[in-house]
């Protein structure tokens, strides 16, 4: 499912499987949320929190295949929609974190998958392989509401939200720099990872107040803050 | 007037006439009735392309009509509720302008999906500075929401700059020039086909196009309901 391992500084959270397509399945979800609070209640200065995944998938976003299988069409959309509620609060998490985070997008990442990425600071991806991709226009699924406002708070271009959520486009990592939706795109697994370690060390360097990077992180996507239940505070004035 | 042609999955919709296709409540409502029709038989896989003819795409509303005591409000509610028609359409739209576009006629063409222009004629002008008069809430929320770049926003609606087909692309207003108004029109229709291909189904696609742009559908008055996903 996923593995969370401390080195140093930093929280590692993988997802875990070589043959998987690490589909967001309401155990994968749990998961992944238990391993974000377990990183959140270990935090001090100076952390970082690195998600990656194994294989070929980043992740495929979230587990259709279940919710198809359930035993009528409403109970399948009641499924759908119990992953989509849960993985909210995975993504109110990574906006709330109390750390830098970097995704590290080894393979494809779609619909959920992708969302889970964009929630994070940075995002690396690899130029030789994988695609970043919304299929739900193609799929016929409408987005839950809090995906929209993720995108629209994470893709400054509009032209670039309009390609990737209207039109389903399948970006691959150096268009993905050109549109502005990853910070930078690398030739191979090991190029991607190195260059993720990298930048979490710099950030590490910085050794701000998790607190602190916190509510400026959240003061910058308020829209995004709001329809996640998540208030906007203004820390104490510090030692000033 | 207009004209609308089905080409298999194609919805072509074409502005005649003589009157530098200026939007007069004739035009408005020739426009309008079109689009009802094509959004009663539209499918997944269809796609609208909206186009015209001479030398101006559109030149704006009919100003004698709009200046009118007490018309230039109603003229533009009968424009909003075209450009609500379009923000809210089923399926995916193209705007091919193969000439001048100013004001009302450049509102227009921005409220498709995808705008196209020629490289080698033809400017976008928002006018409205130049002759003195404001913009309604609409176009100003309808410009935020297509263009990106405040710069660009602030040249063409404050600064009533003319921008050419190049410059366009750079500010990021439309989506590709090419020259000459045929092979401008292939590649109107090459567009098309490729969207027309993915086959998306039309309230969703609708649904998405209003997460694209909330502000716009609330000021137009355009919000749908929660739709159930289709497993």
């Amino acid at each position: 499912m996923c593995t969370l391992e401390k080195r140093g500084d930093f929280f590692i959270l993988t997802l875990t499987g070589e043959n998987d397509d690490h589909r967001l399945s309401p155990t994968l979800i749990a998961a992944v949320l238990s391993a974000l609070r377990e990183a959140r209640s270990q935090a001090t200065r100076g952390s970082v929190l690195i998600t990656t995944s194994q294989g070929k998938f980043f992740s495929n976003g979230f587990d259709l295949g279940w919710a198809r299988s359930a035993a009528t069409p409403s109970d399948a959309f009641l499924r759908l929609h119990q992953m989509v509620e849960s993985f909210r609060p995975i993504v109110a998490e990574l906006i709330s974190l109390p750390m830098p985070t970097v995704a590290v997008v080894q393979g494809h990442a779609a619909a959920a998958g992708f969302g889970l990425a964009l929630s994070h600071d940075y995002v690396f991806m690899r130029s030789d392989r994988g695609v970043l991709y919304m299929s739900e226009v193609d799929l016929g699924l409408p987005f839950p509401d809090y995906f929209s406002v993720l995108f629209r708070a994470k893709l400054g271009s509009i032209a670039a939200r309009r390609d990737v959520l209207l039109r389903g486009t399948k970006v691959r990592g150096a268009e993905a720099v050109k549109l502005g939706i990853v910070d930078g795109a690398y030739d191979g697994e090991e190029k991607v990872k190195g260059a993720g370690m990298q930048l979490a060390e710099k950030l590490a360097s910085r050794k701000w107040n998790g607190e602190i990077y916190k509510e400026i992180r959240k003061s910058l996507y308020p829209e995004l803050c709001a329809i996640l239940g998540l208030e906007v505070d203004k820390p104490a004035l510090s030692k000033l | 007037m207009c004209t609308l042609e089905q080409r298999s999955n194609l919805f072509i919709l074409t502005l005649t006439g003589n009157n530098q296709h200026r939007l007069s409540p004739t035009l408005i409502a020739a426009i309008l009735s079109a689009l009802r029709q094509v959004k009663s038989v539209a499918t997944s896989g269809s796609v609208l392309i909206t186009n015209s003819k001479g030398k101006f795409f559109s030149n704006g509303l009919d100003l004698p009509w709009a200046l009118a005591a007490g018309c230039r409000v109603k003229a533009l509610s009968r424009l909003s509720q075209m450009v609500e028609s379009l923000v809210s359409f089923p399926i995916p739209t193209i705007s091919v302008v193969q000439g001048h576009a100013a004001a009302a006629g450049f509102v227009l063409a921005l409220s498709h999906d995808y705008m196209l222009m020629r490289e080698d004629r033809g400017v976008l002008y928002m006018s409205e500075i130049d002759l003195g008069g404001c913009l309604p809430d609409y176009f100003t929320v309808l410009f935020r929401a297509k263009i990106g770049s405040g710069l660009a926003r602030r040249d063409v609606v404050l600064g009533g700059r003319k921008v050419r087909g190049r410059e366009a692309v750079e500010m990021g207003i439309v989506d590709g020039v090419w020259g000459g108004e045929e092979r401008l029109g292939e590649a109107a229709v090459e567009l098309a086909e490729r969207l027309g291909a993915r086959k998306w189904d039309g309230e969703v696609y609708q649904k998405m196009r209003e997460g694209l742009y909330p502000e716009l559908c609330v000021v137009l008055g355009a919000v749908t309901g929660r739709i159930q996903a289709k497993l």
